[in-house]
């Protein structure tokens, strides 16, 4: 019997899991930063002045780790300017003016896909990005080369992050897609096995896809228990398959690939319509929102105007996020445009937006025993006090995923987030020295 | 919507847990065995936990106003301590020596070690084994309470009993409840296993620490054919066992280092009690041990997820 690994139970919030999406009316403007995936910055190939239409591209990608961007609305193109990301620094966006009519460009239609190749190239040029959250260009993860080293591929619904149902409605909205979805994985990756993860707290969903898994041998429904982090990559391999992914390894060394439902279902519906990644199903909620709802974005709408569309707000807000609570970044405008990775915005009041004050560690050790990783995130503070790297090192702080279940336990109020992404960043600076050092002594 | 937003590294909610609750879950803990100090000892009990308490936090109120540092006292660690330096004395003990306890415990070796989760023993253990160092008259006095309870007299404990010295032994019973000789938050085992109960019901504590400790106590001494139901009821074993061993700052963090710790203070307590000049041994098993705990958090590391070893 394999150990479990441990979490923290947050409060779900899943006030919208009832909530259809709607589809919010054509913003006037759209600011559409070119690097909303993990990898290369994407080129702009439009110029202010440009008409385009909706699924039009603006960008392509940058490079083999990257994605294309299209344009989200019908309109003219009126500036190239920059947006301040949610890391704090500045990455260049189109700035498109919608003329409202939402024309949906000629070039827009079914790609060919008749093998492995086109499939990924397919998939290339829907601009997919994983939805869950993290970014990573989609055909980069499919393109395996080899199909018969995937094993199993798990389609991750476990959705444990509080408030977030958007892909919660994907399971019982767009089945269909889902089901396509898992028909193209089966055709393309030579896939046969695949795993659908959900936590047991979704019953409509769970029932969704298990009337689609009763149509394909391949499918299973695994109903996982509700705790976070259970959707993380790395536990939800662990939680169907038992598989242990080692550092530094991706999924598809222990044979597994993980995508997300909602990307699934997206690939799906591009291969059948041609439409690329110009929209986002997402959550807004959040204590200061009037009416949380699940709305339907173009990709680049302001923040501020997916709020309004929800009622705008009960109580002023003090805090806004991309994502959720436990990983969610906050913004520093509510300006800010709405990305293909995002699956939820929400806002806090100023009861709810500040960080309770920090008092001393007071060595519970309940950040390591919460900790999926069992890491230990109290001794790699002390360590960074200390400026001790090579502790750092030993004890893994690279491994950390940043879930958050330290800083949510910690009774102290310590930011143990912060000080493992410092403790991280600090051992890569030092093995990049180390190595530079030792190619200079050859 | 002009005004600044909050920005900060996620995760942006919290449990609700801090360690002000913790503290009061441990308050809440020591309050039956409290109340058997009082109902047993009377007011003198009553005296001795009032001004443990109230000293232990003047104390620190006084040390972070000098030194200039954020008042902690609200956290109420220093409440935590003077009870539990109150609970392990004798009723004999003057007022003057309880309140020169709480001076050490909360002076020297919680706020001049850096004050909450920087000291390196337990501070009331600690503090009990220098009064017992200073004052051996007053600190070891067997005291018990009267037979109608509105009084104490002298007499030996059990524990002395068993090393044999002249005394009555208490029945089972008698230890069970706490009509027995004592320190006064020590003899009844019956309130302090509630108060145990409710610390692991609340998560504040794990069962890794009491239970390697009494059962160590327990299997050590039926070896050695002592009574091991009088070992584990007797002397200070349940109050170290359950609220001193298990402090966060001074134990180890690792589940097996809380084995390694509750079943090293389990072997010296048996070994002092059993072959040592002194009756009882918990006290100073536990500091030995809060000498070796960062010692056993280093051996005890664990293997992390997916880690692959250098």
């Amino acid at each position: 019997m394999p150990k479990k690994l441990r979490g923290v139970r947050v409060p779900h919030n899943k006030n919208t899991a009832g909530s259809v999406p709607i589809i919010m009316p054509p913003p006037r403007f759209v600011t559409i930063p070119l690097v909303m995936h993990i990898g290369a910055p994407s080129v702009c190939i439009v110029k202010p002045g440009d008409h385009v239409d909706v699924g039009q591209l603006i960008a392509e990608a940058g490079g083999y780790v990257g994605a294309p961007i299209h344009s989200s609305v019908s309109g003219t193109v009126r500036e190239i300017t920059s947006v301040m990301t949610t890391a704090g620094n500045p990455v260049p966006a189109v700035k498109i003016e919608s003329d409202g009519l939402m024309t949906i460009s000629p070039v827009v239609k079914p790609p060919v896909v008749n093998d492995y190749d086109s499939f990924i190239a397919a998939v290339r040029a829907s601009g997919a990005v994983g939805l869950g959250g993290a970014g990573f260009p989609t055909s980069v993860k499919l393109d395996v080369k080899d199909t018969s080293r995937i094993k199993e591929i798990i389609i991750n619904s476990a959705e444990c992050e509080p408030y977030i149902t958007s892909d919660t409605r994907t399971m019982i909205d767009r089945a269909d897609d889902i089901a396509e979805g898992c028909r193209l994985l089966e055709k393309y990756l030579n896939v046969k096995k695949i795993h659908i993860g959900i936590e047991k707290n979704k019953p409509e969903a769970i029932a969704s896809m298990r009337r689609l898994a009763a149509n394909d041998p391949a499918v299973e429904v695994r109903v996982l228990p509700s705790f976070y982090p259970q959707g993380g990559e790395k536990v939800i391999i662990y939680s169907i398959t038992g598989k242990i992914v080692p550092e530094g390894k991706l999924p598809i060394d222990v044979g597994t690939i993980v995508i997300n439902c909602t990307t699934l279902a997206f690939i799906a519906s591009y291969i059948k319509t041609g439409m690329p990644l110009v929209e986002k199903c997402i959550t807004v909620d959040g204590p200061a929102v009037a009416s949380p709802k699940n709305v339907i974005v173009p990709i680049g709408t302001a923040m501020s105007e997916v709020f309004e569309v929800c009622g705008g707000f009960k109580k002023t807000p003090a805090k806004f996020l991309q994502g959720g609570p436990m990983m969610g970044l906050a913004v520093y405008s509510p300006d800010t445009p709405v990305i293909k990775n995002n699956n939820a915005i929400l806002a806090f009041d100023k009861d709810t937006a500040l960080k309770p004050k920090e008092t001393s560690c007071i060595r519970c050790g309940q950040c390591s025993a919460y900790c999926p990783y069992r890491l230990d995130p109290a001794e790699y503070g002390r360590a960074l006090k200390a400026n001790d790297v090579e502790k750092l090192i030993r004890l893994k702080v690279n491994l950390c995923m940043e879930c958050g279940c330290c800083s949510y336990i910690c009774p102290a109020r310590l930011p143990l987030v912060q000080q493992n992404k410092m403790g991280k960043a600090l051992v890569a600076e030092y093995q990049k020295k180390k190595k530079a050092e030792a190619g200079a002594a050859k | 919507m002009n005004e600044l937003l909050t920005v900060n590294v996620s995760p942006h909610i919290y449990t609700k847990r801090d360690t002000t609750s913790i503290m009061l879950d441990v308050v809440i803990a020591l309050l039956p065995a409290s109340a058997a100090a009082i109902i047993f000892f009377g007011l003198r009990a009553a005296i001795l936990i009032a001004s443990c308490t109230v000293s232990a936090v003047l104390f620190e109120f006084i040390f972070n106003k000098i030194v200039k540092k954020d008042n902690t006292i609200r956290d109420l660690s220093a409440v935590v301590t003077g009870l539990l330096l109150a609970l392990n004395l004798p009723a004999s003990v003057p007022v003057w020596q309880a309140v020169l306890g709480s001076a050490v415990a909360i002076i020297i070796v919680k706020c001049l070690f850096g004050g909450i989760g920087d000291n390196f023993a337990n501070p009331a253990i600690t503090a009990r084994v220098v009064l017992l160092l200073a004052f051996p008259g007053t600190v070891t006095a067997a005291v018990f309470p009267s037979e109608k309870f509105t009084d104490i007299i002298s007499g030996a404990t059990p524990l002395a009993v068993i090393s044999g010295q002249e005394g009555t032994l208490p029945s089972l019973l008698d230890m069970f409840f706490g009509a027995r000789g004592g320190a006064i938050g020590e003899t009844s085992a019956l309130a302090l296993l509630i108060g145990g109960v409710y610390l692991l019901a609340r998560r504040v504590i794990t069962w890794h620490t009491p239970v390697a400790f009494v059962g160590t106590v327990f299997i050590l001494t039926l070896l050695l054919g002592e009574e091991p139901l009088y070992q584990i009821m007797s002397g200070g074993l349940l109050i170290g066992a359950i609220f001193m061993a298990t402090d966060y700052t001074t134990s180890p963090t690792t589940e097996w280092g809380k084995i390694i710790f509750g079943f090293g203070c389990g072997l010296l307590t048996v070994i002092i009690r059993v072959w040592g000049t002194y009756p009882e041994g918990v006290s100073f098993a536990i500091l030995f041990m809060n000498i070796l705990c960062p010692y056993i958090n280093r051996w005890t590391e664990r293997k992390p997820f997916g880690g692959v070893p250098q």
